[in-house]
């Protein structure tokens, strides 16, 4: 589990560089091109079924609004779910961050003497690093989704929050399986993948002493919550196992149940272009004999929720669309952000839990403005990159040739002769130079990229030739 | 109506044809143009990059600048968008950019009458600040009545052939600061809007932004594909056939 435990949100651990492993990953270009391709088809599906409701604009707007009146009060709406969680025969928990999380879950286990525990997919144990924690202290985990189980056998993280294998082509998943639960050799038709897995699973399932699910929405009102999965996996283990654990990031409340039908036409489309998951689940309490426990985790959330500039982020319902549009995510791959939400709202959310370790993530964009336009709640995403790298900047933690190049750029560019003067000299030495010094001098753009083309003269000087008396003020 | 017409840094530096040939459609047009000599730049490089604070004096000599004028026709629409978003309000509300210029004040039909032809089948390249900031066409993430005011201001050039491609509005991949930053998306982005642009048999292409423009006919260069570039006044200005 090395990979994994990479990720804990530790102060002080060895800083992300998205560039450099984004270079890694595009060496490979038909690899490149087929995961640009797989994540883009899920982008055109989500826009097909976007289209076929009626009002979808609006629905973004609505939902919006329900979560920022949700985050703005969301001391009531946390404390309204807990005592109706309670009345609905819950055990409440308030985890402060990830380690306290660890803990609670951990004690829940302990008390009820379990050793092996299910999962269903659920990006806040990922996380919280909850896997490595459980398994050093001799508890059995299993990832009860297919690409989450898939990745974890790989000891990997996952490259998306959807769509956790996204990142592998279907041979590796079978040569994994082959390793690990001893399927033929070369096997690589998923259908006979999925079946191997789904026996392999079922062993797990009835074996299991605990689930732990997530939750995609938390209802105030009637502390009552909802899990949304496509392969029914998070089902089968709450409806087998005597001790159900649901975790969940504060976020994650909505006031109304009369809200929910907004967010859940939103998020399928959103997420995989589906009008709605397989299974919609509704949690209202514990089976008979069944101990239910819901932990309500913060970690960094009460703290970018604190953020004037920020605080919009906590709307994101998890869908992955801003991955499956972003141009750089598709490029890079899920992996290449080192934190477990990746793509632009990763890049979001993430620095407020480490600024210096995840310096790099605000710059990984273009700054296009796709995600901002594809998100379901309106999360003004771009903005928010362009923020954090005023923030990334301020903290002196940018990398050392870009901040001098912009400081000694930035200066220039407030001095018009001076900037023309470097503009003569840069075109008179584009026009006499070889083009191998150029190329050194112009560093990562001319590794890649002809310089264009010097004209002997700018616009300015030509304006003051040909139009010299209408221009000067 | 005091216009003025600004020519972004790298426009006036590495395009000086295309700031002329804006000029001469709108003096054409009618519009009586000035281009002030005192801002080289909006802000918007260092801005992006992370340091907006060190490029403040760079817009504010912009505001200084520019505020006399009733309107401030950008020839760009990812300057124009940095003007909008971080200036004061009232430089905000007169800046515009030339495309939006053309078909929301002066109207397709004057644009037509200039009488302009390109006989060619070109890859439009609408800038991803001008499209998603200025709304210069619907976004393609967005559910809404399509419109394009770019393509509306190409119909009114005879021969122009609009090439449909496979992604309409993908990222070219420049981004300011990340072309140099993560040189390798960036490089990528770009060499599959070509190829996007080449297996759609494109003869040309047709740009709202020279810095998207910079970077792609970079790559096309270097890889010694034979693409010319334009920026969409060129055409109506009638200057591209000849270059």
């Amino acid at each position: 589990m090395t990979q994994r435990s990479l990720e804990l949100p530790v102060l002080h651990s060895r800083r992300v560089d998205h560039a450099a492993a984004a270079a890694t990953f595009t060496r490979d270009v038909p690899r490149t091109d087929w995961h640009d391709d797989a994540l883009w088809f899920v982008r055109e599906k989500r826009d097909r079924a976007a289209a076929t409701v009626a009002d979808w604009e609006a629905l973004r707007q609505q939902a919006s609004s329900i979560k920022e009146h949700a985050l703005s009060h969301l001391d009531e709406y946390l404390e309204q779910f807990e005592a109706q969680a309670v009345r609905n025969g819950m055990h409440v928990h308030w985890a402060r961050d990830a380690d306290e999380h660890n803990r609670i879950v951990h004690d829940v286990l302990e008390q009820a003497g379990a050793r092996r525990m299910v999962k269903s997919k659920s990006m806040l144990t990922e996380e919280c690093g909850l896997n490595p924690y459980l398994q050093s202290r001799g508890i059995e985990v299993i990832d009860t989704d297919l690409g989450e189980r898939i990745v974890q056998l790989r000891e990997e993280g996952p490259s998306h929050i959807v769509m956790p294998a996204i990142h592998l082509k279907r041979e590796e998943v079978g040569d994994t399986f082959h390793e690990h639960l001893g399927t033929p050799a070369g096997l690589a038709d998923p259908i006979a993948l999925t079946r191997a897995a789904r026996e392999h699973l079922r062993a797990k399932f009835l074996a299991a002493d605990a689930t732990l699910t997530g939750m995609n929405f938390a209802i105030a009102e009637t502390g009552g919550f909802v899990v949304c999965t496509n392969e029914g996996n998070a089902d089968l283990g709450m409806s087998l196992a005597p001790v159900h654990i649901a975790s969940v990031g504060i976020e994650k409340v909505i006031p109304r149940a009369e809200d929910l039908p907004v967010f859940l036409r939103l998020l399928a489309r959103s997420a995989t272009g589906q009008a709605l998951t397989v299974y919609t689940t509704h949690v209202h309490g514990p089976r008979e004999g069944q101990a239910l426990h819901v932990i309500l985790v913060d970690n960094g959330r009460s703290r970018q929720l604190a953020r004037e500039e920020f605080w919009t982020s906590l709307k994101c319902i998890r869908c992955g669309a801003c991955m499956n549009t972003c141009p750089v995510y598709r490029r890079s791959g899920g992996h290449s952000y080192g934190s477990t939400v990746p793509g632009p709202i990763g890049s979001v959310l993430t620095p407020g839990l480490d600024l210096e370790r995840y310096a790099s993530l605000p710059f990984a964009s273009t700054l296009c403005g796709s995600c901002t336009a594809v998100c379901p709640v309106k999360i003004d995403l771009d903005a928010q990159l362009y923020r954090w790298r005023q923030r990334v900047t301020q903290a002196g933690l940018s990398s050392t040739t870009k901040s001098v190049a912009s400081k000694a750029g930035a200066q220039l560019l407030t001095r018009p002769r001076l900037f023309r003067l470097a503009g003569a000299f840069a075109r008179f030495g584009l026009r006499r130079m070889p083009s191998r010094v150029i190329r050194l001098a112009a560093g990562p753009w001319a590794k890649t990229r002809d310089l264009p083309s010097a004209p002997s003269e700018s616009f300015r000087s030509w304006y003051r030739h040909n139009r010299s008396a209408a221009g000067e003020s | 109506m005091r216009v003025a017409l600004f020519v972004p840094c790298y426009v006036d530096q590495f395009y000086p044809h295309v700031a002329i040939a804006a000029l001469a459609v709108l003096e054409r047009l009618g519009v009586s143009v000035e281009v002030p000599d005192g801002a080289a730049c909006c802000g918007q490089p260092p801005a992006n990059a992370g340091y907006a604070k060190q490029a403040q004096s760079t817009l504010d000599r912009f505001v200084d600048q520019y505020q006399r004028y009733d309107r401030v026709i950008v020839l760009s629409g990812s300057c124009a968008v940095h003007v909008k978003r971080h200036a004061g309000a009232r430089v905000a509300e007169c800046t515009t950019e030339f495309c939006c210029y053309l078909h929301d004040e002066i109207g397709v039909a004057r644009v037509a009458a200039l009488g302009a032809s390109f006989n060619k089948r070109v890859a439009v390249h609408i800038g991803c600040h001008g499209l998603r900031g200025l709304g210069l066409a619907k976004p393609s993430e967005l559910q809404a009545a399509p419109f394009d005011k770019v393509r509306v201001l190409l119909d009114a050039i005879r021969g122009v052939d609009v090439a449909e491609l496979s992604r309409v509005d993908e990222c070219c991949g420049f981004g300011g600061s990340f072309a140099v930053g993560e040189p390798d998306v960036s490089t990528k982005m770009g060499r599959d809007r070509l190829r996007d642009y080449r297996t759609h048999e494109a003869q040309a292409v047709v740009s709202t932004d020279m810095s998207c423009v910079m970077h792609l006919d970079g790559i096309a260069r270097r890889e010694q594909i034979g693409l010319p570039m334009y920026h969409i006044a060129e055409l109506i200005a009638g200057t591209a056939a000849s270059r």
